[in-house]
């Protein structure tokens, strides 16, 4: 990613982000729904992936959880 | 079947004497060796090894521990139960990596080098051509649109590199909220930017 879209996805916001409260509210849900199926996971909860992809906090959670779960 | 009777752990959890303390000690066993895991998969980037991982990692699962046990109602049987109890796991790591952070030399928060800007986006130096007006019309945005809280939250995490969950612990708020403020922010800058032709108008927002 150059400087310019780094910059476009970080002013990138979406109405449907679910914030971090939600998504760690659900995360143990949603890294199971990821396990079997990413594409899946993300159609049945878009307001955990968008909040997912924007905030780096959470997504390092969920990438603990979900490597927790793969050797557990 | 519910994953709650499934799981059995927590009508072992709640029962009595010897049934609940074996639960209490597997369960433990468990919450360490993720937390363990987790200090080892981040903790070198944030500078901690040895001894000060491993004490991180009891702490982390001794707290999950005592907050699964409070919190054993909370559960409904949406995953597996050892599933829901990583995440406590996990999220204590979080939470004292970002206390950890403070504990750096040299860490500023509010320290104000606009030179790094172009920097944290990834900007290549020998094409200043291209971004120099961009970046300066992202400072002046900063400066003329975001309310003093806004852009304390924008210089840390984004000028200064703050983690966001280390920024939380110095400001006593919580992670919804500091993300909830930038997010605003980011709104802010998107439509700085595209009144003044920089950027295009919200290509992100869906109605």
């Amino acid at each position: 990613m150059n400087g310019r879209a780094a910059l476009e996805h970080f002013l990138t916001t979406d109405p449907r982000d679910a914030g971090c409260d939600q998504t760690m509210e659900d995360l143990h849900v949603y890294a199971e729904l990821v396990l079997r199926d990413e594409a899946a996971a993300r159609r049945l909860r878009p307001d955990l992936a968008i909040h997912l992809d924007g905030c780096g906090p959470c997504a390092e959670d969920l990438a603990g959880l979900l490597a927790a779960l793969r050797y557990a | 079947m519910t994953a709650v009777e499934i799981d059995g752990w927590v009508r072992a959890l709640t029962a009595g004497g010897a049934e609940r303390d074996a639960a209490v000690g597997r369960l433990h066993e468990l919450l360490l060796r993720v937390a363990h895991a987790e200090v080892r998969r981040r903790g070198p980037r944030v500078g901690i090894d040895g001894a000060e991982m491993d004490d991180l990692a009891h702490q982390a699962a001794a707290d999950a521990l005592v907050a699964i046990l409070a919190k054993l109602d909370g559960f409904r049987g949406e995953s597996r139960f050892t599933t829901w109890a990583c995440k406590f796991a996990i999220l204590e790591v979080s939470t004292k990596l970002g206390r950890h952070f403070w504990r750096r030399p040299g860490v500023a928060m509010d320290a104000e080098d606009w030179e790094q800007l172009p920097a944290r986006f990834g900007f290549d130096p020998g094409e200043r051509a291209e971004w120099g007006q961009l970046m300066e019309a992202l400072r002046v945005a900063v400066d003329e649109s975001l309310s003093a809280r806004q852009r304390r939250v924008f210089v840390a995490l984004v000028l200064n590199g703050v983690p966001l969950d280390a920024l939380v612990i110095e400001l006593g708020s919580n992670r919804n909220a500091i993300y909830k403020m930038l997010f605003d922010a980011r709104r802010k800058l998107r439509a700085a930017l595209a009144a003044d032709g920089h950027i295009d108008d919200e290509p992100g927002r869906r109605a």
